[in-house]
């Protein structure tokens, strides 16, 4: 067994009964890297990796590049932070180092700015799925789901602002959890809609999604709005057991568009679950269809103010002018990418003056309501069971120049964030094309060990977390 | 046609809190630039601001002082728009739920007073400060995110005079919460008038200009006289109004268009998603309310009542918290019948060394015990007015007490009958004429003897017995 093919829970094992060192994981790693990432490209920029897993450090983690490392490049993928490196840690960054996580100095591809749900709206190209390199892995966090699941890294961190950590782990056929909102300090994760984005895992499995979540969560007096509830072990609510947990399935989220083959994979993972012992029902989120609008408005308008600042003034890439005004043109229009100069001319326009009782108002009306939707839900059951998304992975360039199709990929993903809730992505299938398909599984606020019983015991009856892809 | 002219101001207050708004850099005036910066206030990617409660504290204080409401749910906005030295190029302020409303500050009027209503007091972040060098334009961010009090008055004030008071007023109560430098020149209080006129007895408010660049209570005054001239000028000449925002010239004594509401901006309010809106408990306002103290016009009337003072002397006691606070020292410290004699010290030959020497009357050094003790000489005729003004300088200068420096400069005056007597002897014999003068009826022959008495005794004789003496001998 090769060692960049574990898990990170055996890797821990073996470093701690010296069959392993941090050193050897990291030369095994670059190897890898070496090997197959000129084909995915889940890592961007060349970085000295040299400095990579020396004996103080554990286990090597690979970054999304929006969380801020003191001296290492963050740019979130985009020309407009070209050279840019943080003076300071991400708090997710410094608790990982106070648990000797080492920093992997290479930072993994993303939508730019996480705009995106396909890793293709990078300044440094796309990502390429491994089990098909023809198709996407997914988005905005395609690169840190493809390098756990070519096995470039052991474990990574990504960042969901409407999907963008579960739907690039149901493609790429591994674990993404999206926290509650408030459980994961996002001081140093560079913001696309504040009140939406969170950092989470992607792990290889639902053992490692739970140890990564012990080690990130907690409150941050750096952040307002981290909660200060008391983080229990996450790995104690891995027992196996299934029995008696209630799960509803919406039947909103069950309807046409959905691809043929998902919904009989989805449908086989249901009957699984109860075979486990769980009990499930069918539920209603009545508000669900208005969860991509009222997100496309919140998650633009907040983004258009977020990126405000990226001006040419202080740090990143700045366009030569001859006058402020200019400036700030030449120097936003040259730095933002095509998808990011869209989102934050919609946001700006969700905001302006006689628009916004209209527009950010309604939605935040609405985002309420699709709230209570789940509120009301959760009064009936345990857990929420559904697809990750609507396809399978598609095809590099299928979906480029049609936004609206592609901000539809989102469709089961986005509520979640709207409600602030858990939601977890992990494998449970594959189609005759060999694409992997994701399970999705939300809970309460701060119930996170719901999600990740359910979703271990699911693990643990089937075989596709143990899949890899031929590369 | 009578014209009546309607003004509103916006005053921006910086506070002294011990660090900014949303960081903990520190809150100083002077520093070298862009030291007192971290990568919060320099909105680097990443980073968020976290409220420092300390300026909610001395926001309560101050609304509470301008007779406010406070909101009990309030929140953070973010105001949008691009500009160098505004790093994020969005401003943490207060839209809609503002941390208080509906105040108002009482100001002269005549022998009576008049209410200014205030519509608010929010809080925001400051913005940093451009330089401009020649060809280059450098920021520096050391301003930027040190909490600000924006107070919004009603369009109550009538005339440039009216917002002086208001102003000053206004000045003189925060300067007694202790929360801001209140400095112009500074930049720790600006402000922004809003003018308009209309045809007097008229409702609907005419079109107003903004004013802004003043940089001193005054040039506010003088802006709005330009600004009452001009508006009037141009309602008389029939020439349309428009809504413009105009900036104070004050080296050539003229206000200079700037920009008309066309160029409004639109600022794209909305919730900061970053701060979590808040509660603000019924036991904090009222803890706060507590500890408030008292206020200039609330001492001033005490002062009269307590002290038997006139008004107008409270009034100038009471100016300052200082000058109120050392005042009462001396009262405390003066155990005399006549507290007149503590109070003319104090408005007269104190208040003008503080002045020739800017510095505040607690900083002179004398101490209130030490004025006292002065004053207790002058009153007990040991030493003259006069001398005891010289007393005074030394004791600011030397830092010694009246005694000791009355003692060094042998200034007792002399009130021992049998030397005063030895002198007069000795005068009298050698102005015989002045003698005969006096005695046929010339009063003014009087003086001139006591003139003579003093020389001799080097200005120490006490003039009052002086004149009893001599005037006993001649009768």
């Amino acid at each position: 067994m090769e060692l960049n093919t574990l898990t990170a829970v055996e890797l821990l094992k073996m470093i701690k009964s010296k069959e392993a060192t941090a050193a050897s994981i990291c030369e095994r790693l670059k190897k890898r890297i070496s090997e197959v990432d000129g084909r995915v490209s889940a890592y961007v920029r060349s970085e000295d990796l040299s400095g990579a897993g020396h004996d103080s450090v554990s286990l090597p983690i690979a970054l999304k590049d929006n969380i801020c490392t003191e001296g290492l490049n963050t740019q979130c993928c985009s020309k407009i932070l070209e050279g840019f490196r943080p003076p300071y840690d991400a708090t997710v960054v410094a608790k990982l180092k106070k648990q000797a996580v080492g920093i992997f100095p290479l930072k993994t591809n993303m939508d730019e700015f996480a705009f995106g749900s396909s890793t293709e709206n990078s300044f440094f190209g796309p990502t390429h799925n491994p089990w098909d390199l023809e198709r996407v892995p997914g988005g905005s966090s395609g690169g840190s789901a493809a390098a756990v699941a070519a096995d470039e890294a052991i474990w990574a961190l990504g960042s969901d602002t409407g999907g963008s950590i579960r739907q690039p782990a149901s493609f790429c056929g591994v674990v993404g959890l999206k926290p509650t909102y408030g459980r994961v300090s996002r001081f140093g994760l560079i913001a696309f809609a504040s009140s939406l984005d969170q950092i989470g895992p992607i792990t290889k499995n639902v053992g490692d999604c739970a140890l990564l979540l012990n080690i990130i969560s907690g409150y941050d007096p750096k952040d307002s709005t981290s909660v200060n509830i008391d983080v229990p072990d996450y790995t104690k609510s891995l027992s196996g057991e299934a029995r008696g947990i209630k799960i509803g399935t919406p039947k909103e989220y069950f309807v046409e568009g959905m691809d043929e083959e998902v919904k009989d994979i989805i449908t086989e993972a249901i009957n699984k679950l109860k075979t486990l012992g769980a009990v499930s029902r069918e539920i209603s989120l009545p508000h669900t269809e208005y969860a991509v609008p009222v997100y496309y408005i919140i998650a633009t308008a907040e983004a258009s103010s977020n990126l405000a600042r990226f001006d040419g003034v202080q740090y990143g890439y700045r366009a030569e002018a001859n006058d402020l005004l200019q400036m700030y043109k030449l120097t936003r229009g040259q730095g933002f990418g095509q998808e990011a100069k869209r989102r934050i001319l919609l946001g700006t326009f969700a905001l302006s003056h006689g628009y916004f009782d209209a527009y950010y108002l309604r939605a935040q009306k609405a985002r309420t309501l699709i709230k209570e939707d789940f509120d009301r839900a959760f009064e009936e059951v345990d857990c929420i069971v559904a697809p990750t998304s609507p396809t399978p992975a598609f095809k590099i360039g299928e979906r480029a120049d049609n936004p609206l199709k592609m901000y539809l990929s989102d469709i089961y993903t986005i509520s979640v964030n709207l409600a602030g809730i858990p939601a977890i992505s992990i494998p449970c299938g594959f189609t005759k094309k060999g694409l992997p398909v994701g399970l999705q599984i939300m809970a309460k606020p701060f119930n996170e060990e719901m999600i990740l019983r359910l979703a271990h015991a699911y693990e643990q009856s089937t075989p596709w977390h143990t899949m890899k892809p031929k590369l | 046609m009578k014209y009546e002219t309607v003004i509103g101001l916006e005053v921006h207050l910086q506070l002294k809190t011990k660090t900014k708004a949303f960081c903990s850099c520190s809150v100083q005036f002077g520093q070298e630039p862009n030291s007192a910066v971290c990568p919060v206030c320099l909105g680097f990617p990443g980073t968020l601001p976290v409220f420092n409660k300390e300026v909610l504290r001395s926001a309560i204080k101050v609304a509470l002082a301008l007779n406010c409401s406070i909101q009990e749910y309030t929140k953070f906005d973010r105001k949008n728009y691009f500009y160098p030295d505004l790093p994020k190029d969005y401003q943490i302020s207060q839209y809609d739920l503002p941390i208080s409303r509906n105040g108002y500050l009482d100001i002269p009027d005549g022998q009576g007073q008049k209410r200014i209503g205030i519509t608010r007091v929010h809080i925001e972040e400051d913005a940093g400060k451009l330089i401009h060098e020649g060809n280059l334009s450098l920021v520096d961010f050391n301003r930027t995110g040190i909490p600000l009090l924006e107070i919004v008055s009603e369009p109550d004030l009538s005339s440039p005079q009216e917002a002086f008071d208001y102003l000053t007023i206004l000045k003189n109560v925060i300067e007694y919460l202790d929360v801001s430098d209140c400095d112009m020149e500074k930049g720790s209080l600006r402000c922004d008038a809003n003018i308009s006129l209309r045809v007097s007895g008229e409702k609907v408010l005419g079109v107003k200009t903004e004013l802004k660049n003043m940089n001193s209570f005054k040039g506010v005054k003088d802006a709005l006289l330009f600004e009452v001239q001009r508006q009037t000028e141009m309602l008389e000449s029939k020439q349309e109004m428009t809504q413009e925002t105009r900036l104070w010239d004050a080296d050539n004594g003229e206000t200079v268009s700037m920009r008309t509401k066309e160029g409004a901006k639109d600022y794209r309010y909305f919730s900061d998603p970053d701060l979590t809106a808040f509660l603000i408990e019924q036991k904090t306002i009222q803890e706060i309310k507590d500890s408030l103290p008292e206020l200039p016009q609330a001492k001033a009337r005490r002062f009269v009542e307590e002290y038997s003072i006139s008004e107008y002397e409270a009034k100038i006691l009471s100016a300052s918290r200082e000058l109120a606070d050392f005042s009462e020292e001396c009262f405390r410290c003066y155990s005399g019948s006549d507290k007149k004699i503590v109070v003319n010290w104090l408005i007269g030959p104190l208040l003008s060394e503080a002045n020739a020497r800017g510095l505040k009357p607690s900083f002179l050094g004398v101490g209130a015990q030490g004025l006292v003790d002065l004053v207790g000489f002058v009153e007990r005729q040991e030493i003259s007015n006069l001398s005891a003004k010289t007393v005074l300088t030394k004791m600011i200068d030397t830092k010694k007490p009246a005694t000791q420096i009355i003692k060094e400069k042998n200034l007792l005056q002399i009130s021992d009958n049998a030397s005063l007597e030895a002198m007069i002897s000795e005068v009298l014999e050698k102005n015989a004429k002045s003698v005969d003068d006096f005695r046929s009826g010339k009063a003014n022959a009087l003086m001139f003897l006591v003139g003579q008495v003093m020389k001799r005794s080097q200005g120490k004789a006490n003039p009052k017995l002086l004149q009893d003496l001599i005037r006993r001998r001649l009768s």
